[in-house]
């Protein structure tokens, strides 16, 4: 950016989106039946998850499969954070005093649990952002294994296997928006900066990038943090919308939807990341609905579960093969300076 | 109990578990060897192998035939795979190459929940192989089961051995794996050696699908994930990349997971994923090119 843009006029424009998705969020209950909302809702907390992970599997090339296991420590520790006395009593006699005493609201159980993933994020990115390539991506899977079998097995603290149940139902769609719009906010705002800039200078020559003075592992593990906060995040709006679940949740079937998503939407962009959940999101449901099996009048076809899966598949193996980086590639749609535009001259990556 | 005895039977538990690693991990290293490919999908040929077996088995074919045909099945499922999804993506950065085979995972899996369903199904095997040999007055008990995984996975390797150091076809597998480029440049038939690698490693996969199915009994459509997993931490622990490596990782990855069971406390014994998974991360850390070190660069 050459010189800061007007305050009055950002000003505006965030004011003026503030109050645009305030008014979608009253109106569509009122347009769209109860169970549309919900898809929404839904669409929102997994856009949360989807550019969180963008911002590190994207932005910084270190391709992460261990996102959804922020994910799953987000929605346990808002969970048990925010179930009432009474309910740990009856679910989890056997947590510690100073847990089984506190219960907390909605807002803080899930900043708590953004902080401990981003805890985490330091913890296990440390060592493996040094790794790069298809070897993140195998250690990172590690991790989400990691998490899934201590997960059952912490019984005291997740009651293991079994469904985690009694989490408040406080996830609405005016929460789900909002977050949304603080994470692609926070997100826009740090990939379009000059700390952003690093991330893909990174991404696009890691050895250019450290010839020019760049540490590399901090770059990349901020990257990390960041989007371990928003994974931790998506995760307590998640457990607060579903209200039980269990560790098989947050496992390798959701880490495909999320990877498909991103991946189909653009890894390289926010926007296609959006795009992404949205296409997504579209198709299976449509898909799942057929799949329940069609009544076409002359002949019906009969339910084929698992076949909105495979579709979904080859989906994503068609836009590996003709499209690799995506609907929107690197591309953004800007919103005026509440999006940051596309950066100008070079800015932009100089293609080999 | 002689503690002896004891030992013995974690031992012959431990080459008979390590066997079936060593299967899956020489296919996944082979291929990553080439095509520097970490193939997800790998694991889904044991679940294409058990199910063929089983099908053949159901259509009336003797056991053995039924596994052979299970194991052709499933090495023609995986060349299929890598003409339709593989090749189209091949040159492409990393990322892509894995993200094709986790689709084809997630394809697979899903055809196979749409065909047999998600819940498990009975795996038929004829009764000699259930019959457990005791010696010691029970105190060392194996079945036949593990002596057939044992002599099945003695007679694949020696094969494989035979083949890449006596044929043609293996002598110029392991030169795309040294090069791909080179040994496109003098000459060699890439894509053909691809297809070979896939088929015998599919194959492979194939064999530890059907022997795994036997020792637990069942077959379901995602049986071949979790051994994907562990395989690709018994490959890094020998070097990825590597055959013999994949086959030393695959008994020492058996042996530990056996040993952390028998000889540490019961309480550790449920987080025993947990730390063979950590102990991926360690070597990747470490000793990211496997306790063979073949020099290769991964990390920063």
């Amino acid at each position: 950016m050459s010189a800061p843009r007007g305050l009055p006029r950002g000003l505006l424009a965030g004011l003026a989106g503030i109050a645009l998705l305030a008014l979608v969020t009253w109106l569509l209950p009122q347009l769209v039946s109860n169970y549309l909302v919900r898809v929404v809702i839904v669409m929102c907390i997994n856009a949360v998850l989807v550019a969180s992970m963008g911002l590190a599997n994207g932005f910084t090339g270190v391709f992460s499969l261990g996102h959804v296991g922020f994910v799953a420590v987000g929605a346990y520790v808002s969970g048990i954070l925010s179930l009432s006395a009474h309910a740990k009593g009856a679910y989890l006699p056997d947590l510690p005093h100073w847990l089984a005493g506190i219960t907390l609201g909605f807002l803080p159980s899930t900043l708590v649990a953004g902080l401990v993933c981003v805890a985490l994020a330091f913890l296990v990115g440390a060592p493996l952002m040094r790794l790069s390539g298809y070897f993140v991506a195998v250690a990172t899977l590690g991790f989400l294994i990691i998490v899934n079998v201590v997960l059952i097995n912490a019984v005291d603290f997740t009651r293991g296997a079994r469904t985690f149940t009694g989490v408040p139902l406080e996830t609405s769609l005016p929460w789900a928006v909002g977050w949304l719009a603080v994470a692609v906010a926070v997100i826009a705002r740090v990939v379009y900066s000059p700390v952003g800039r690093r991330y893909r200078a990174v991404r696009e020559d890691t050895i250019a990038a450290q010839a020019i003075g760049l540490e590399v592992l901090p770059v990349r593990l901020s990257a990390f943090m960041l989007g371990a906060f928003f994974a931790g995040v998506g995760g307590s709006l998640y457990g607060h919308y579903l209200g039980s679940f269990s560790p098989a949740a947050f496992y390798l079937a959701y880490t495909f939807t999320l990877i498909s998503m991103l991946v189909i939407g653009g890894m390289q962009s926010l926007t296609g990341a959006l795009v992404g959940v949205v296409a997504v999101s579209v198709a299976s449901e449509v898909l799942r609905n057929l799949e329940r099996g069609l009544d076409l009048g002359i002949f019906t076809v009969p339910p084929l579960y698992g076949a909105s899966q495979v579709v979904l598949g080859f989906i994503l193996i068609l836009v590996m093969i003709f499209r690799p980086s995506g609907i929107m590639g690197d591309r953004e749609l800007t919103l005026g300076p509440l999006v940051k535009p596309r950066q100008e001259g070079p800015g932009r990556e100089i293609k080999r | 109990m002689n503690p002896g005895l004891y030992i013995a039977q974690q031992v012959i538990n431990a080459i008979s578990l390590g066997s079936l690693y060593a299967l899956v991990a020489i296919g996944l290293s082979m291929v990553f060897g080439i095509l520097r490919m970490t193939n997800f999908a790998h694991g889904d040929m044991m679940m294409v192998g058990a199910f063929g077996t089983l099908l053949l088995g159901f259509a009336g074919l003797p056991f053995w035939l039924a596994a052979l045909g299970g194991i052709a099945i499933g090495a023609l499922a995986g060349v299929i795979v890598e003409r339709v999804a593989y090749r189209p993506v091949r040159g492409a950065p990393d990322v892509s190459l894995l993200l094709t085979s986790l689709a084809v995972t997630y394809i697979l899996e899903n055809l196979g929940i749409l065909i047999f369903s998600s819940s498990p199904r009975n795996f038929p095997l004829p009764d000699w192989m259930n019959v457990a040999l005791q010696f010691y007055d029970g105190q060392l008990t194996f079945t036949q089961i593990n002596v057939v995984t044992v002599v099945a996975t003695a007679v694949s390797l020696g094969f494989l051995g035979w083949f890449v150091t006596r044929t043609n076809a293996g002598i110029g597998m392991r030169a795309a794996a040294e090069d791909l480029q080179a040994a496109q440049l003098v000459g060699l038939d890439v894509d053909r050696l691809i297809v070979v690698a896939f088929a015998i490693a599919s194959a492979f996969a194939g064999l530890a699908g059907v022997l795994w199915a036997a020792q637990s009994g069942i077959v379901e459509p995602h049986m071949g994930f979790t051994p994907l997993l562990k395989a690709f931490v018994a490959a890094i622990i020998g070097g990825f990349g590597s055959i013999a490596g994949a086959l030393i990782g695959g008994f020492v990855l058996g042996a530990l997971e056996i040993f952390i069971v028998a000889f540490l406390p019961s309480a550790v014994s449920p987080y025993r994923d947990a730390i063979v998974f950590a102990l991926l991360i360690a070597f990747l850390l470490f000793r990211p090119n496997g306790l063979l070190n073949r020099s290769q660069e991964i990390k920063l």
